[in-house]
């Protein structure tokens, strides 16, 4: 299971990039020890009482040099392989850079550039659904509310949240924050990161179809501006729930379908490994260009080399940079614009023939 | 674990095929999946496709829907110049082209929602029916813009709006193009809602997924046919998430009354009645 193995999560395309990692420790190592001043040489070699063991052969003289040297190219073979296996990944790889353990989630983004936030909790009918933060803060000079999907760090945290799979109380809990910054004036912010609404016993007592189809409905006459960013996993109506937006962009390793390559591959492919799950992954058109290409969102935002996992900072201050860009633009329409604009961004998705009539 | 579960955490077609198998041959006899009698087709088909013994309601096509729910001669239909296209290119163990050729020769349909204007017991309306016949009534582009014209149609003309709805959700072969049509038909509901306008969603034989978690759910009035299959995730991804027994008659129209997102429980047979009534009593 994927997401449980947080400290031995390695993907098996990167590899070549560990290989040169352990190669390239091995030798600073070796600089370490060659910088250590040698113990003295005792003349035992010389004496003639020597037993017949045949003497170790001598390491030759360590160039300190010449090693800092061969650590340097080794450096620079990492990020070339690192790059050109990022800038090649397949469909199937990216999912899996999105669900990387360490790949940033909503309240690391919250962390790294949202000021003052004040979260909010519950729906006010049933509970509090952890899977789905809200609150307000501040991004730049904007105030806005802040709606994302949680899927937990340490393995408490993901349980109480579902692994991000929400309940029907957090898409009401969403939606009630999203009504209260409409009233404010506030622009809402929403982070995606989810496989999938949760599928359980209670959620469908509870209406999670009402809950999510509510959303959609209500989120399309808003009269404040949204911005959705797909951050890791975009699955499904969990996934839409809170994304009818007036821009949505996704992060460049993130994934966005109408179902999970695994949940589609045991469907049509009647079972799921790794061999359809690939197949399933690239016949969904998921990435962040297919999705660019089908119009279904307006912007990738781009990851640091080697994913976000790699360097949050540095994927936090794109994205925090695209909000900020954004936001503006659609602050600048009044409120009948921005929400007919919503409209006719979603009434036009699709891909059919009209014969003439 | 949560997560194996979440993997596949939408619907599976599996999910929402009868759990016996009902093959229907074109013999004379058939037996009811529910009460196990042999029964006579000719009379279940009389029946309004259901059983004479129980009233179990076998599924029905968008055609033979249209054909009991209006006045003879009245349904105008409209929209039937938009085709599926292959937006994706699409292909698992067979192209999405080849599907769409074999369940349009299967079906006799070109996709799986047709609509139109007719009459219910002289009351005008404008009705949409998924088809079940035609990919499991999935919903992909051509479906979401029949529904949406529908609904826009309905707001121009100030027509009630009735969508009978039967799907195993949204179409994979279109992928992302097939959940958008989740928002834009949910997207035209709200001005048609704002607009004052009325919908009646009625919910049969299974309605799960994507079509669920969009239009079907969102009616004034949702109406539900006895024992019909009805949820956003199938039985079968719950089962494996939560490893239990699911309660007697989970995710069944009775149940789902229970819960509270439906109206009401309404036989085949009392359908065209009810619905002429709230029409008349909301003055639509
Ligand atoms: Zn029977």
């Amino acid at each position: 299971m994927l997401l449980s193995m947080s400290t031995f999560y390695q993907l098996d395309f990167e590899k070549p990039i560990t290989d040169l990692e352990r190669q390239i420790e091995g030798l600073e190592a070796d600089i370490r020890r060659a910088s250590i001043p040698a113990p003295v040489a005792t003349p035992a070699d010389d004496a003639p009482t020597a037993p017949a063991t045949p003497a170790l052969p001598t390491l030759p003289p360590v160039d300190v040099n010449e090693l800092a040297q061969r650590v340097e190219e080794l450096r620079a073979l990492r990020n070339k392989t690192l790059e050109e296996i990022y800038t090649q990944l397949n469909p199937w790889q990216t999912v899996r850079v999105a669900r990387h353990p360490k790949r940033p989630q909503t309240r690391d983004y919250i962390d790294a550039f949202c000021k003052d936030f004040t979260e909010l909790h519950g729906d006010r009918r049933f509970g509090d659904d952890p899977a789905i933060v809200t609150g307000f803060a501040r991004i730049g000079p904007h105030r806005v509310m802040i709606v994302g999907h949680q899927k937990g760090r340490t393995t408490q945290e993901k349980l109480a949240c579902h692994f991000g799979c929400a309940h029907p109380e957090g898409y009401r809990k969403a939606l009630l924050k999203m009504k209260l910054a409409e009233k404010l004036k506030l622009p809402i912010v929403t982070f995606v990161d989810t496989q999938g609404a949760y599928p359980g016993v209670g959620a469908e007592q509870r209406g999670q179809a009402e809950a999510i189809a509510f959303n959609l409905r209500e989120m399309s006459l808003i009269r404040t501006p949204i911005v959705s960013i797909i951050i890791g996993e975009g699955g499904s109506g969990g996934a839409l729930g809170i994304a009818i937006a007036d821009r949505v962009a996704m992060m460049r390793n993130a994934w966005y379908s109408v179902i999970s390559p695994e949940g589609c591959a045991a469907i049509l492919w009647k079972q799921a490994n790794e061999q359809t799950n690939s197949q399933a992954a690239k016949a969904l058109n998921l990435t962040a260009a297919d999705n660019m290409r089908l119009k279904i969102v307006d912007a990738v935002v781009e990851e640091p080399v080697g994913g976000a996992h790699r360097e949050p900072a540095a994927a936090a201050k794109n994205l925090e940079a695209y909000i900020l860009r954004t936001i503006p633009e659609l602050k600048a329409l009044d409120p009948d614009t921005l929400v007919n604009q919503r409209y006719d961004r979603f009434r036009a998705l699709g891909s059919f023939i009209e014969l003439p009539s | 674990m949560a997560k194996s579960a979440a993997a596949t955490a939408t619907r599976t077609w599996s999910d929402v095929k009868s759990p016996r198998k009902v093959v229907i041959s074109e013999g004379l006899w058939l037996r009811c999946p529910s009460c196990e009698q042999m029964i006579y087709r000719k009379q279940m088909e009389s029946n309004l496709h259901c059983c004479p013994e129980c009233q179990h309601h076998f599924r029905i096509g968008a055609a033979e829907r249209i054909r009991q729910l209006t006045d003879p001669g009245t349904f105008e239909a409209m929209f039937t110049n938009l085709r599926p296209s292959d937006p994706l290119k699409f292909k698992d163990l067979k192209t999405y082209a080849e599907r769409i050729t074999a369940e349009q020769v299967k079906s006799e349909a070109t996709d799986a929602c047709q609509a139109g204007v007719g009459f219910i017991k002289g009351r005008q309306a404008m009705l949409a029916v998924l088809d079940l016949n035609f990919m499991m009534g999935s919903m992909g582009s051509v479906v979401g813009e029949i529904i949406t014209r529908a609904i826009e149609t309905a707001q121009e003309r100030e027509l009630p709006l009735i969508v009978v709805s039967a799907s195993g959700g949204a179409r994979m072969q279109e992928s992302g193009l097939s959940l958008m049509q989740m928002a834009k038909t949910s997207a035209a509901l709200a001005r048609f809602d704002r607009a004052g306008g009325l919908f009646i969603s009625v919910l049969t034989d299974p309605t799960t997924g994507g079509v669920t978690a969009s239009f079907a759910m969102l009616g004034d009035l949702i109406f539900a046919e006895p024992k019909a299959l009805i949820g956003f995730a199938g039985p079968r991804v719950i089962q494996q998430t939560i490893r239990q027994e699911l309660p007697e008659g989970f995710q069944r129209s009775e149940y789902i009354q229970d819960t509270g997102f439906v109206d009401r429980v309404v036989s085949r047979h009392n359908l065209r009645t009810e619905i002429a009534r709230v029409i008349d009593f909301t003055g639509k």
